[in-house]
């Protein structure tokens, strides 16, 4: 199936993106003696752009997390946390994270990263966030900007809701950064990089869209969650991340014309049996395995909404430089979490008849209620509605004790030779 | 004769099914997994050969016979007898094996000459025992030799020990070493001289003297049948160590359907519960999956749960249902986790409650863990067909039919005498598809 070496197939986005990564955990490792203020923040809903506005350094404690599941460092830090109290059912994120703490706060470089001078809680969808951010608070004693995040629980965003969180917004979070700064509200900067995140969206917007082509040319959750990882992390907004998605798009691009699949770490994955809707985030501790599980059986992930998490651009969500504030909250209060189930489900259906899939699978993740919560009724329904076959698993973050390789391995290759039998 | 084999390779117990090429079911064979799959996979095989033969050797008698009453006899005569022989056989094997790692083991001599007497005695005694065993009629008390001739041996052993002032525990520890070696070897292939012994000993009988030579002719037909294997399909944990591609293994939920369908065509939902999972599966009119549920990271409530509780009470697995059917009381037992509830059981025979009760109550507890399944699955249709080696436990299918009926309301419930086989079925019914 694979054609080629994972080795021969470095790409030039892989290359320059790790270098962005090393380069941003580098200077955050310089912060203090460069006098550079850092903030800590999550991924849903951040807001990157007045982060650098402050000329501050954004830090994802969740990023932090995933990146020790994948260097299998996490199952450590997340006994490490529950030798300091914290119970087995609590988040392994933030489990991972208190750990990681404890145990010197080395970030996944081996640089040690600087404490918070300000934590950003800028959505509140996740309950565990509040409670994660209380514990770094007792930690490092420093300020929390708070912004209430309203759920949608009519499935859409209203005028008052926005200009809620806009209050808040102009109200505490952005005094509150100032002070923190020492600087003023620059909104000519921020505008600047607004502008830079609207065109790194569009460009993403149109990567999700090649999935629709067969061969798939990109894995949308395997490859999927590597592609996101400069719009939804401390990047976006930047040039280089424009210039990231550019270079990725023109590699997608080439793929496309060759006629030729995903790069997986065996190599580039071009006989596509099964074309795979994904919900829920992935497991990280055995990433490569889990995935494997998925290209060995011909099954390509053409859509995913855990690489929404950060942002359902497709929807027609872009950051707007002439309204800031405005799109900034709706950016906030349109994460997927933050969306009810019917709408996940109608997110789902349409992402089953756009990419013509052939079945969708959810993996619920142990350690996660806000994306766990209410699956297998989206599963149900969604059967009903397509008329197509879900699977279901279930795993866990970045806690290696709810991985079950066999199980999973098993219950994947039954629903793949169910979609099989079902197509005869 | 042209067949197609399905192979089940379960994490407790093998199984195989042979099939003609018009899907009639020709035999089965069965066996513990052991440590040692392919052992296990070849035995299971070897064991659904034999059955086919005698399969087909009862067809050539009701070809020969009018009176199929005779022909039912004749079979069951015929099955003991050659059981009996391949037990006999097992039995010499063992005894060779004791005093194989007898031998192996004790430095002095004096010692292991009172060993090697005892179990002599031992030996002598089983042997004496095993006509008994197998006789027409009687219900085998196992499939599996090491559970026949572990509570015997275990028995004469304790006797023994005690006459002769010997260590139990040394005995038991000979007798589990030496079982293993036993098992790991093939006995279906001395199949001829049993058949013969069969053949001899049946026509002897005054009853059936008068059919010798139609006994002993089809005795020789089934001897000398020749099976050619078009194809073979694996399933069951162990799959992936079977010696096929990767076309010829299904998934067990896939197989689970596939034969439940076989058997019983109106079946839509499906409950297997086997030694390390369980399995919700909703099936179309054709046998396809269309949907599953199985357990996730924690076994407990499957076929080992049973078989740690069997250890625990110091129980063969097979009269954990018998004995728990005998309840006026069940138990409620609230230990979901395996080792939790050997500590319940524990604590409820210190307070004083009956064996039987708290096994019914363990019972339960295994079925309502299969209930949460089967909801999550998407619910129960009928008709409901069990499958798996726990749907032999008579407790674990009342205790089934009973919440079935209190959730769903009434439903057609189907349980097989061939339910452990259900899995090499459809790896049967799914070689035949593939080749067909």
């Amino acid at each position: 199936m694979q054609n080629q070496s994972a080795a021969t197939l470095k790409e030039d986005s892989m290359v320059l993106q790790k270098k962005m990564l090393a380069d941003h955990y580098h200077k955050l490792s310089q912060a203090k003696e460069c006098g550079k203020k850092v903030v800590y923040t999550f991924v849903p809903g951040n807001l990157n752009e007045l982060i650098w506005a402050f000329d501050m350094l954004p830090v994802h404690p969740e990023i932090n997390a995933l990146q020790a599941g994948m260097r299998k460092k996490s199952g450590n830090y997340v006994l490490e946390a529950e030798k300091q109290g914290h119970s087995e059912d609590v988040c392994t994120y933030v489990k991972c994270d208190i750990g990681m703490l404890k145990q010197g706060n080395i970030g996944p470089t081996g640089e040690k990263l600087p404490p918070p001078d300000l934590l950003l809680l800028s959505y509140t969808g996740c309950f565990t966030f509040l409670k994660w951010f209380e514990l770094l608070q007792q930690e490092y004693h420093c300020p929390i900007a708070m912004l209430h995040v309203p759920y949608q629980g009519d499935g859409k965003i209203t005028p008052s809701m926005v200009e809620y969180v806009v209050g808040q917004l102009k109200e505490n979070v952005i005094p509150l950064m100032e002070k923190v700064s020492g600087k003023a509200m620059d909104l000519d900067k921020l505008q600047t990089y607004l502008d830079s995140s609207k065109r790194a969206e569009e460009n993403l917007v149109y990567i999700w869209d090649t999935a629709k082509h067969r061969p798939s040319p990109i894995d949308a959750y395997f490859g999927g969650v590597y592609y996101i990882g400069p719009i939804f992390t401390a990047f976006r907004g930047l040039n280089e991340c424009e210039r990231y998605y550019e270079l990725l798009k023109q590699e997608i691009n080439e793929r496309i014309t060759a006629k030729s699949g995903p790069i997986t770490p065996d190599g580039e994955f071009n006989d596509q049996r099964f074309r795979i809707v994904v919900e829920g985030p992935p497991n990280w501790t055995s990433f490569r395995e889990f995935w494997k599980m998925f290209y060995d059986e011909k099954a390509v992930v053409v859509a995913s909404t855990y690489t929404k998490v950060g942002g359902l651009y497709e929807l027609g969500f872009r950051h707007d430089a002439k309204r800031p504030f405005e799109s900034m909250a709706e950016y906030c209060l349109g994460c997927y979490t933050n969306r009810n189930l019917p709408n996940r489900i109608e997110i789902l259906e349409r992402y089953m008849s756009d990419f013509e899939a052939d079945g969708f699978l959810i993996n619920s993740i142990k350690s996660c209620n806000s994306f766990s919560a209410g699956q297998l009724l989206m599963l149900r329904e969604l059967e009903k509605r397509t008329g197509k076959a879900g699977g279901f698993i279930e795993s866990d973050l970045v806690d290696p004790r709810y991985f079950s390789a066999a199980n999973i391995k098993n219950r994947l290759e039954s629903y793949f030779q169910m979609l099989e039998a079902r197509r005869k | 004769m042209d067949c197609f084999v399905g192979i089940d390779l379960g994490s407790t117990t093998t199984k195989a099914i042979f099939l003609d090429k018009d899907a009639r079911i020709l035999g089965k064979g069965i066996t513990n997994s052991r440590s040692n799959y392919s052992v296990a996979c070849q035995v299971a095989k070897e064991e659904a050969e034999i059955s086919s033969r005698f399969f087909l050797l009862s067809e050539t008698l009701k070809g020969a016979f009018t009176q199929q009453q005779i022909v039912e006899e004749l079979m069951e005569w015929l099955s003991a007898k050659f059981l009996l022989a391949q037990y006999k056989k097992q039995l010499s094997a063992l005894k060779r094996e004791c005093l194989f790692v007898l031998d192996s083991w004790s430095k002095h001599v004096e010692e292991k000459e009172k060993f090697n007497h005892a179990l002599e005695k031992i030996f002598f005694k089983l042997e004496a025992e095993s006509t008994e065993l197998f006789q027409p009629k009687q219900k085998a008390k196992s499939d599996f030799f090491r559970d026949i001739a572990s509570s015997l041996f275990l028995r004469q052993a304790e006797l023994i020990s005690k006459e002769q002032t010997l260590s139990f525990d040394r005995m038991v520890g000979i007798f589990d070493k030496a079982i293993l070696r036993v098992e790991n070897q093939s006995f279906a292939k001395y199949f001829i001289e049993y058949l013969d012994f069969a053949g001899n000993e049946v026509s002897k009988l005054p009853k059936f003297k008068k059919y010798e030579k139609e006994i002993l002719s089809a005795i020789k037909n089934a001897a000398l049948l020749n099976f050619n294997i078009i194809h073979t399909v694996g399933t069951g944990y162990g799959r992936l160590t079977l010696p096929f591609p990767k076309e010829q293994i299904r998934s067990e939920i896939l197989c689970h359907g596939l034969g439940a369908h076989y058997l019983f065509p109106k079946t839509r939902t499906v409950l297997d519960i086997g030694g390390q999972d369980t399995k919700a599966i909703q099936i179309d009119f054709q046998g396809v999956v269309t949907r599953f549920q199985m357990n996730d990271r924690c076994a407990a409530g499957c076929g080992r749960y049973l078989g740690y509780i069997a250890d625990e009470m110091n129980m063969g697995v097979h009269q954990l249902g018998p004995l728990a059917q005998l309840s006026t009381k069940p138990v409620k037992i609230n230990s979901t986790c395996t080792v939790f509830a050997g500590a319940e059981l524990r604590e409820r025979l210190s307070l004083g409650e009956k064996r039987e009760d708290i096994l019914a109550g363990l019972h339960r507890a295994i079925i309502l863990r299969a209930m949460s399944l089967l909801a999550r699955s998407g619910g129960v249709f009928s008709e409901f067909t069990f499958t798996g080696g726990v749907a032999r436990n008579e407790a674990a299918t009342g205790a089934l039919a009973k919440l079935i009926n209190e959730n769903y309301g009434n439903i057609t419930m189907n349980i097989s005498s061939e339910s452990i086989y259900m899995g090499a079925l459809g790896a049967a019914l799914f070689a035949k598809k593939d080749n067909g």
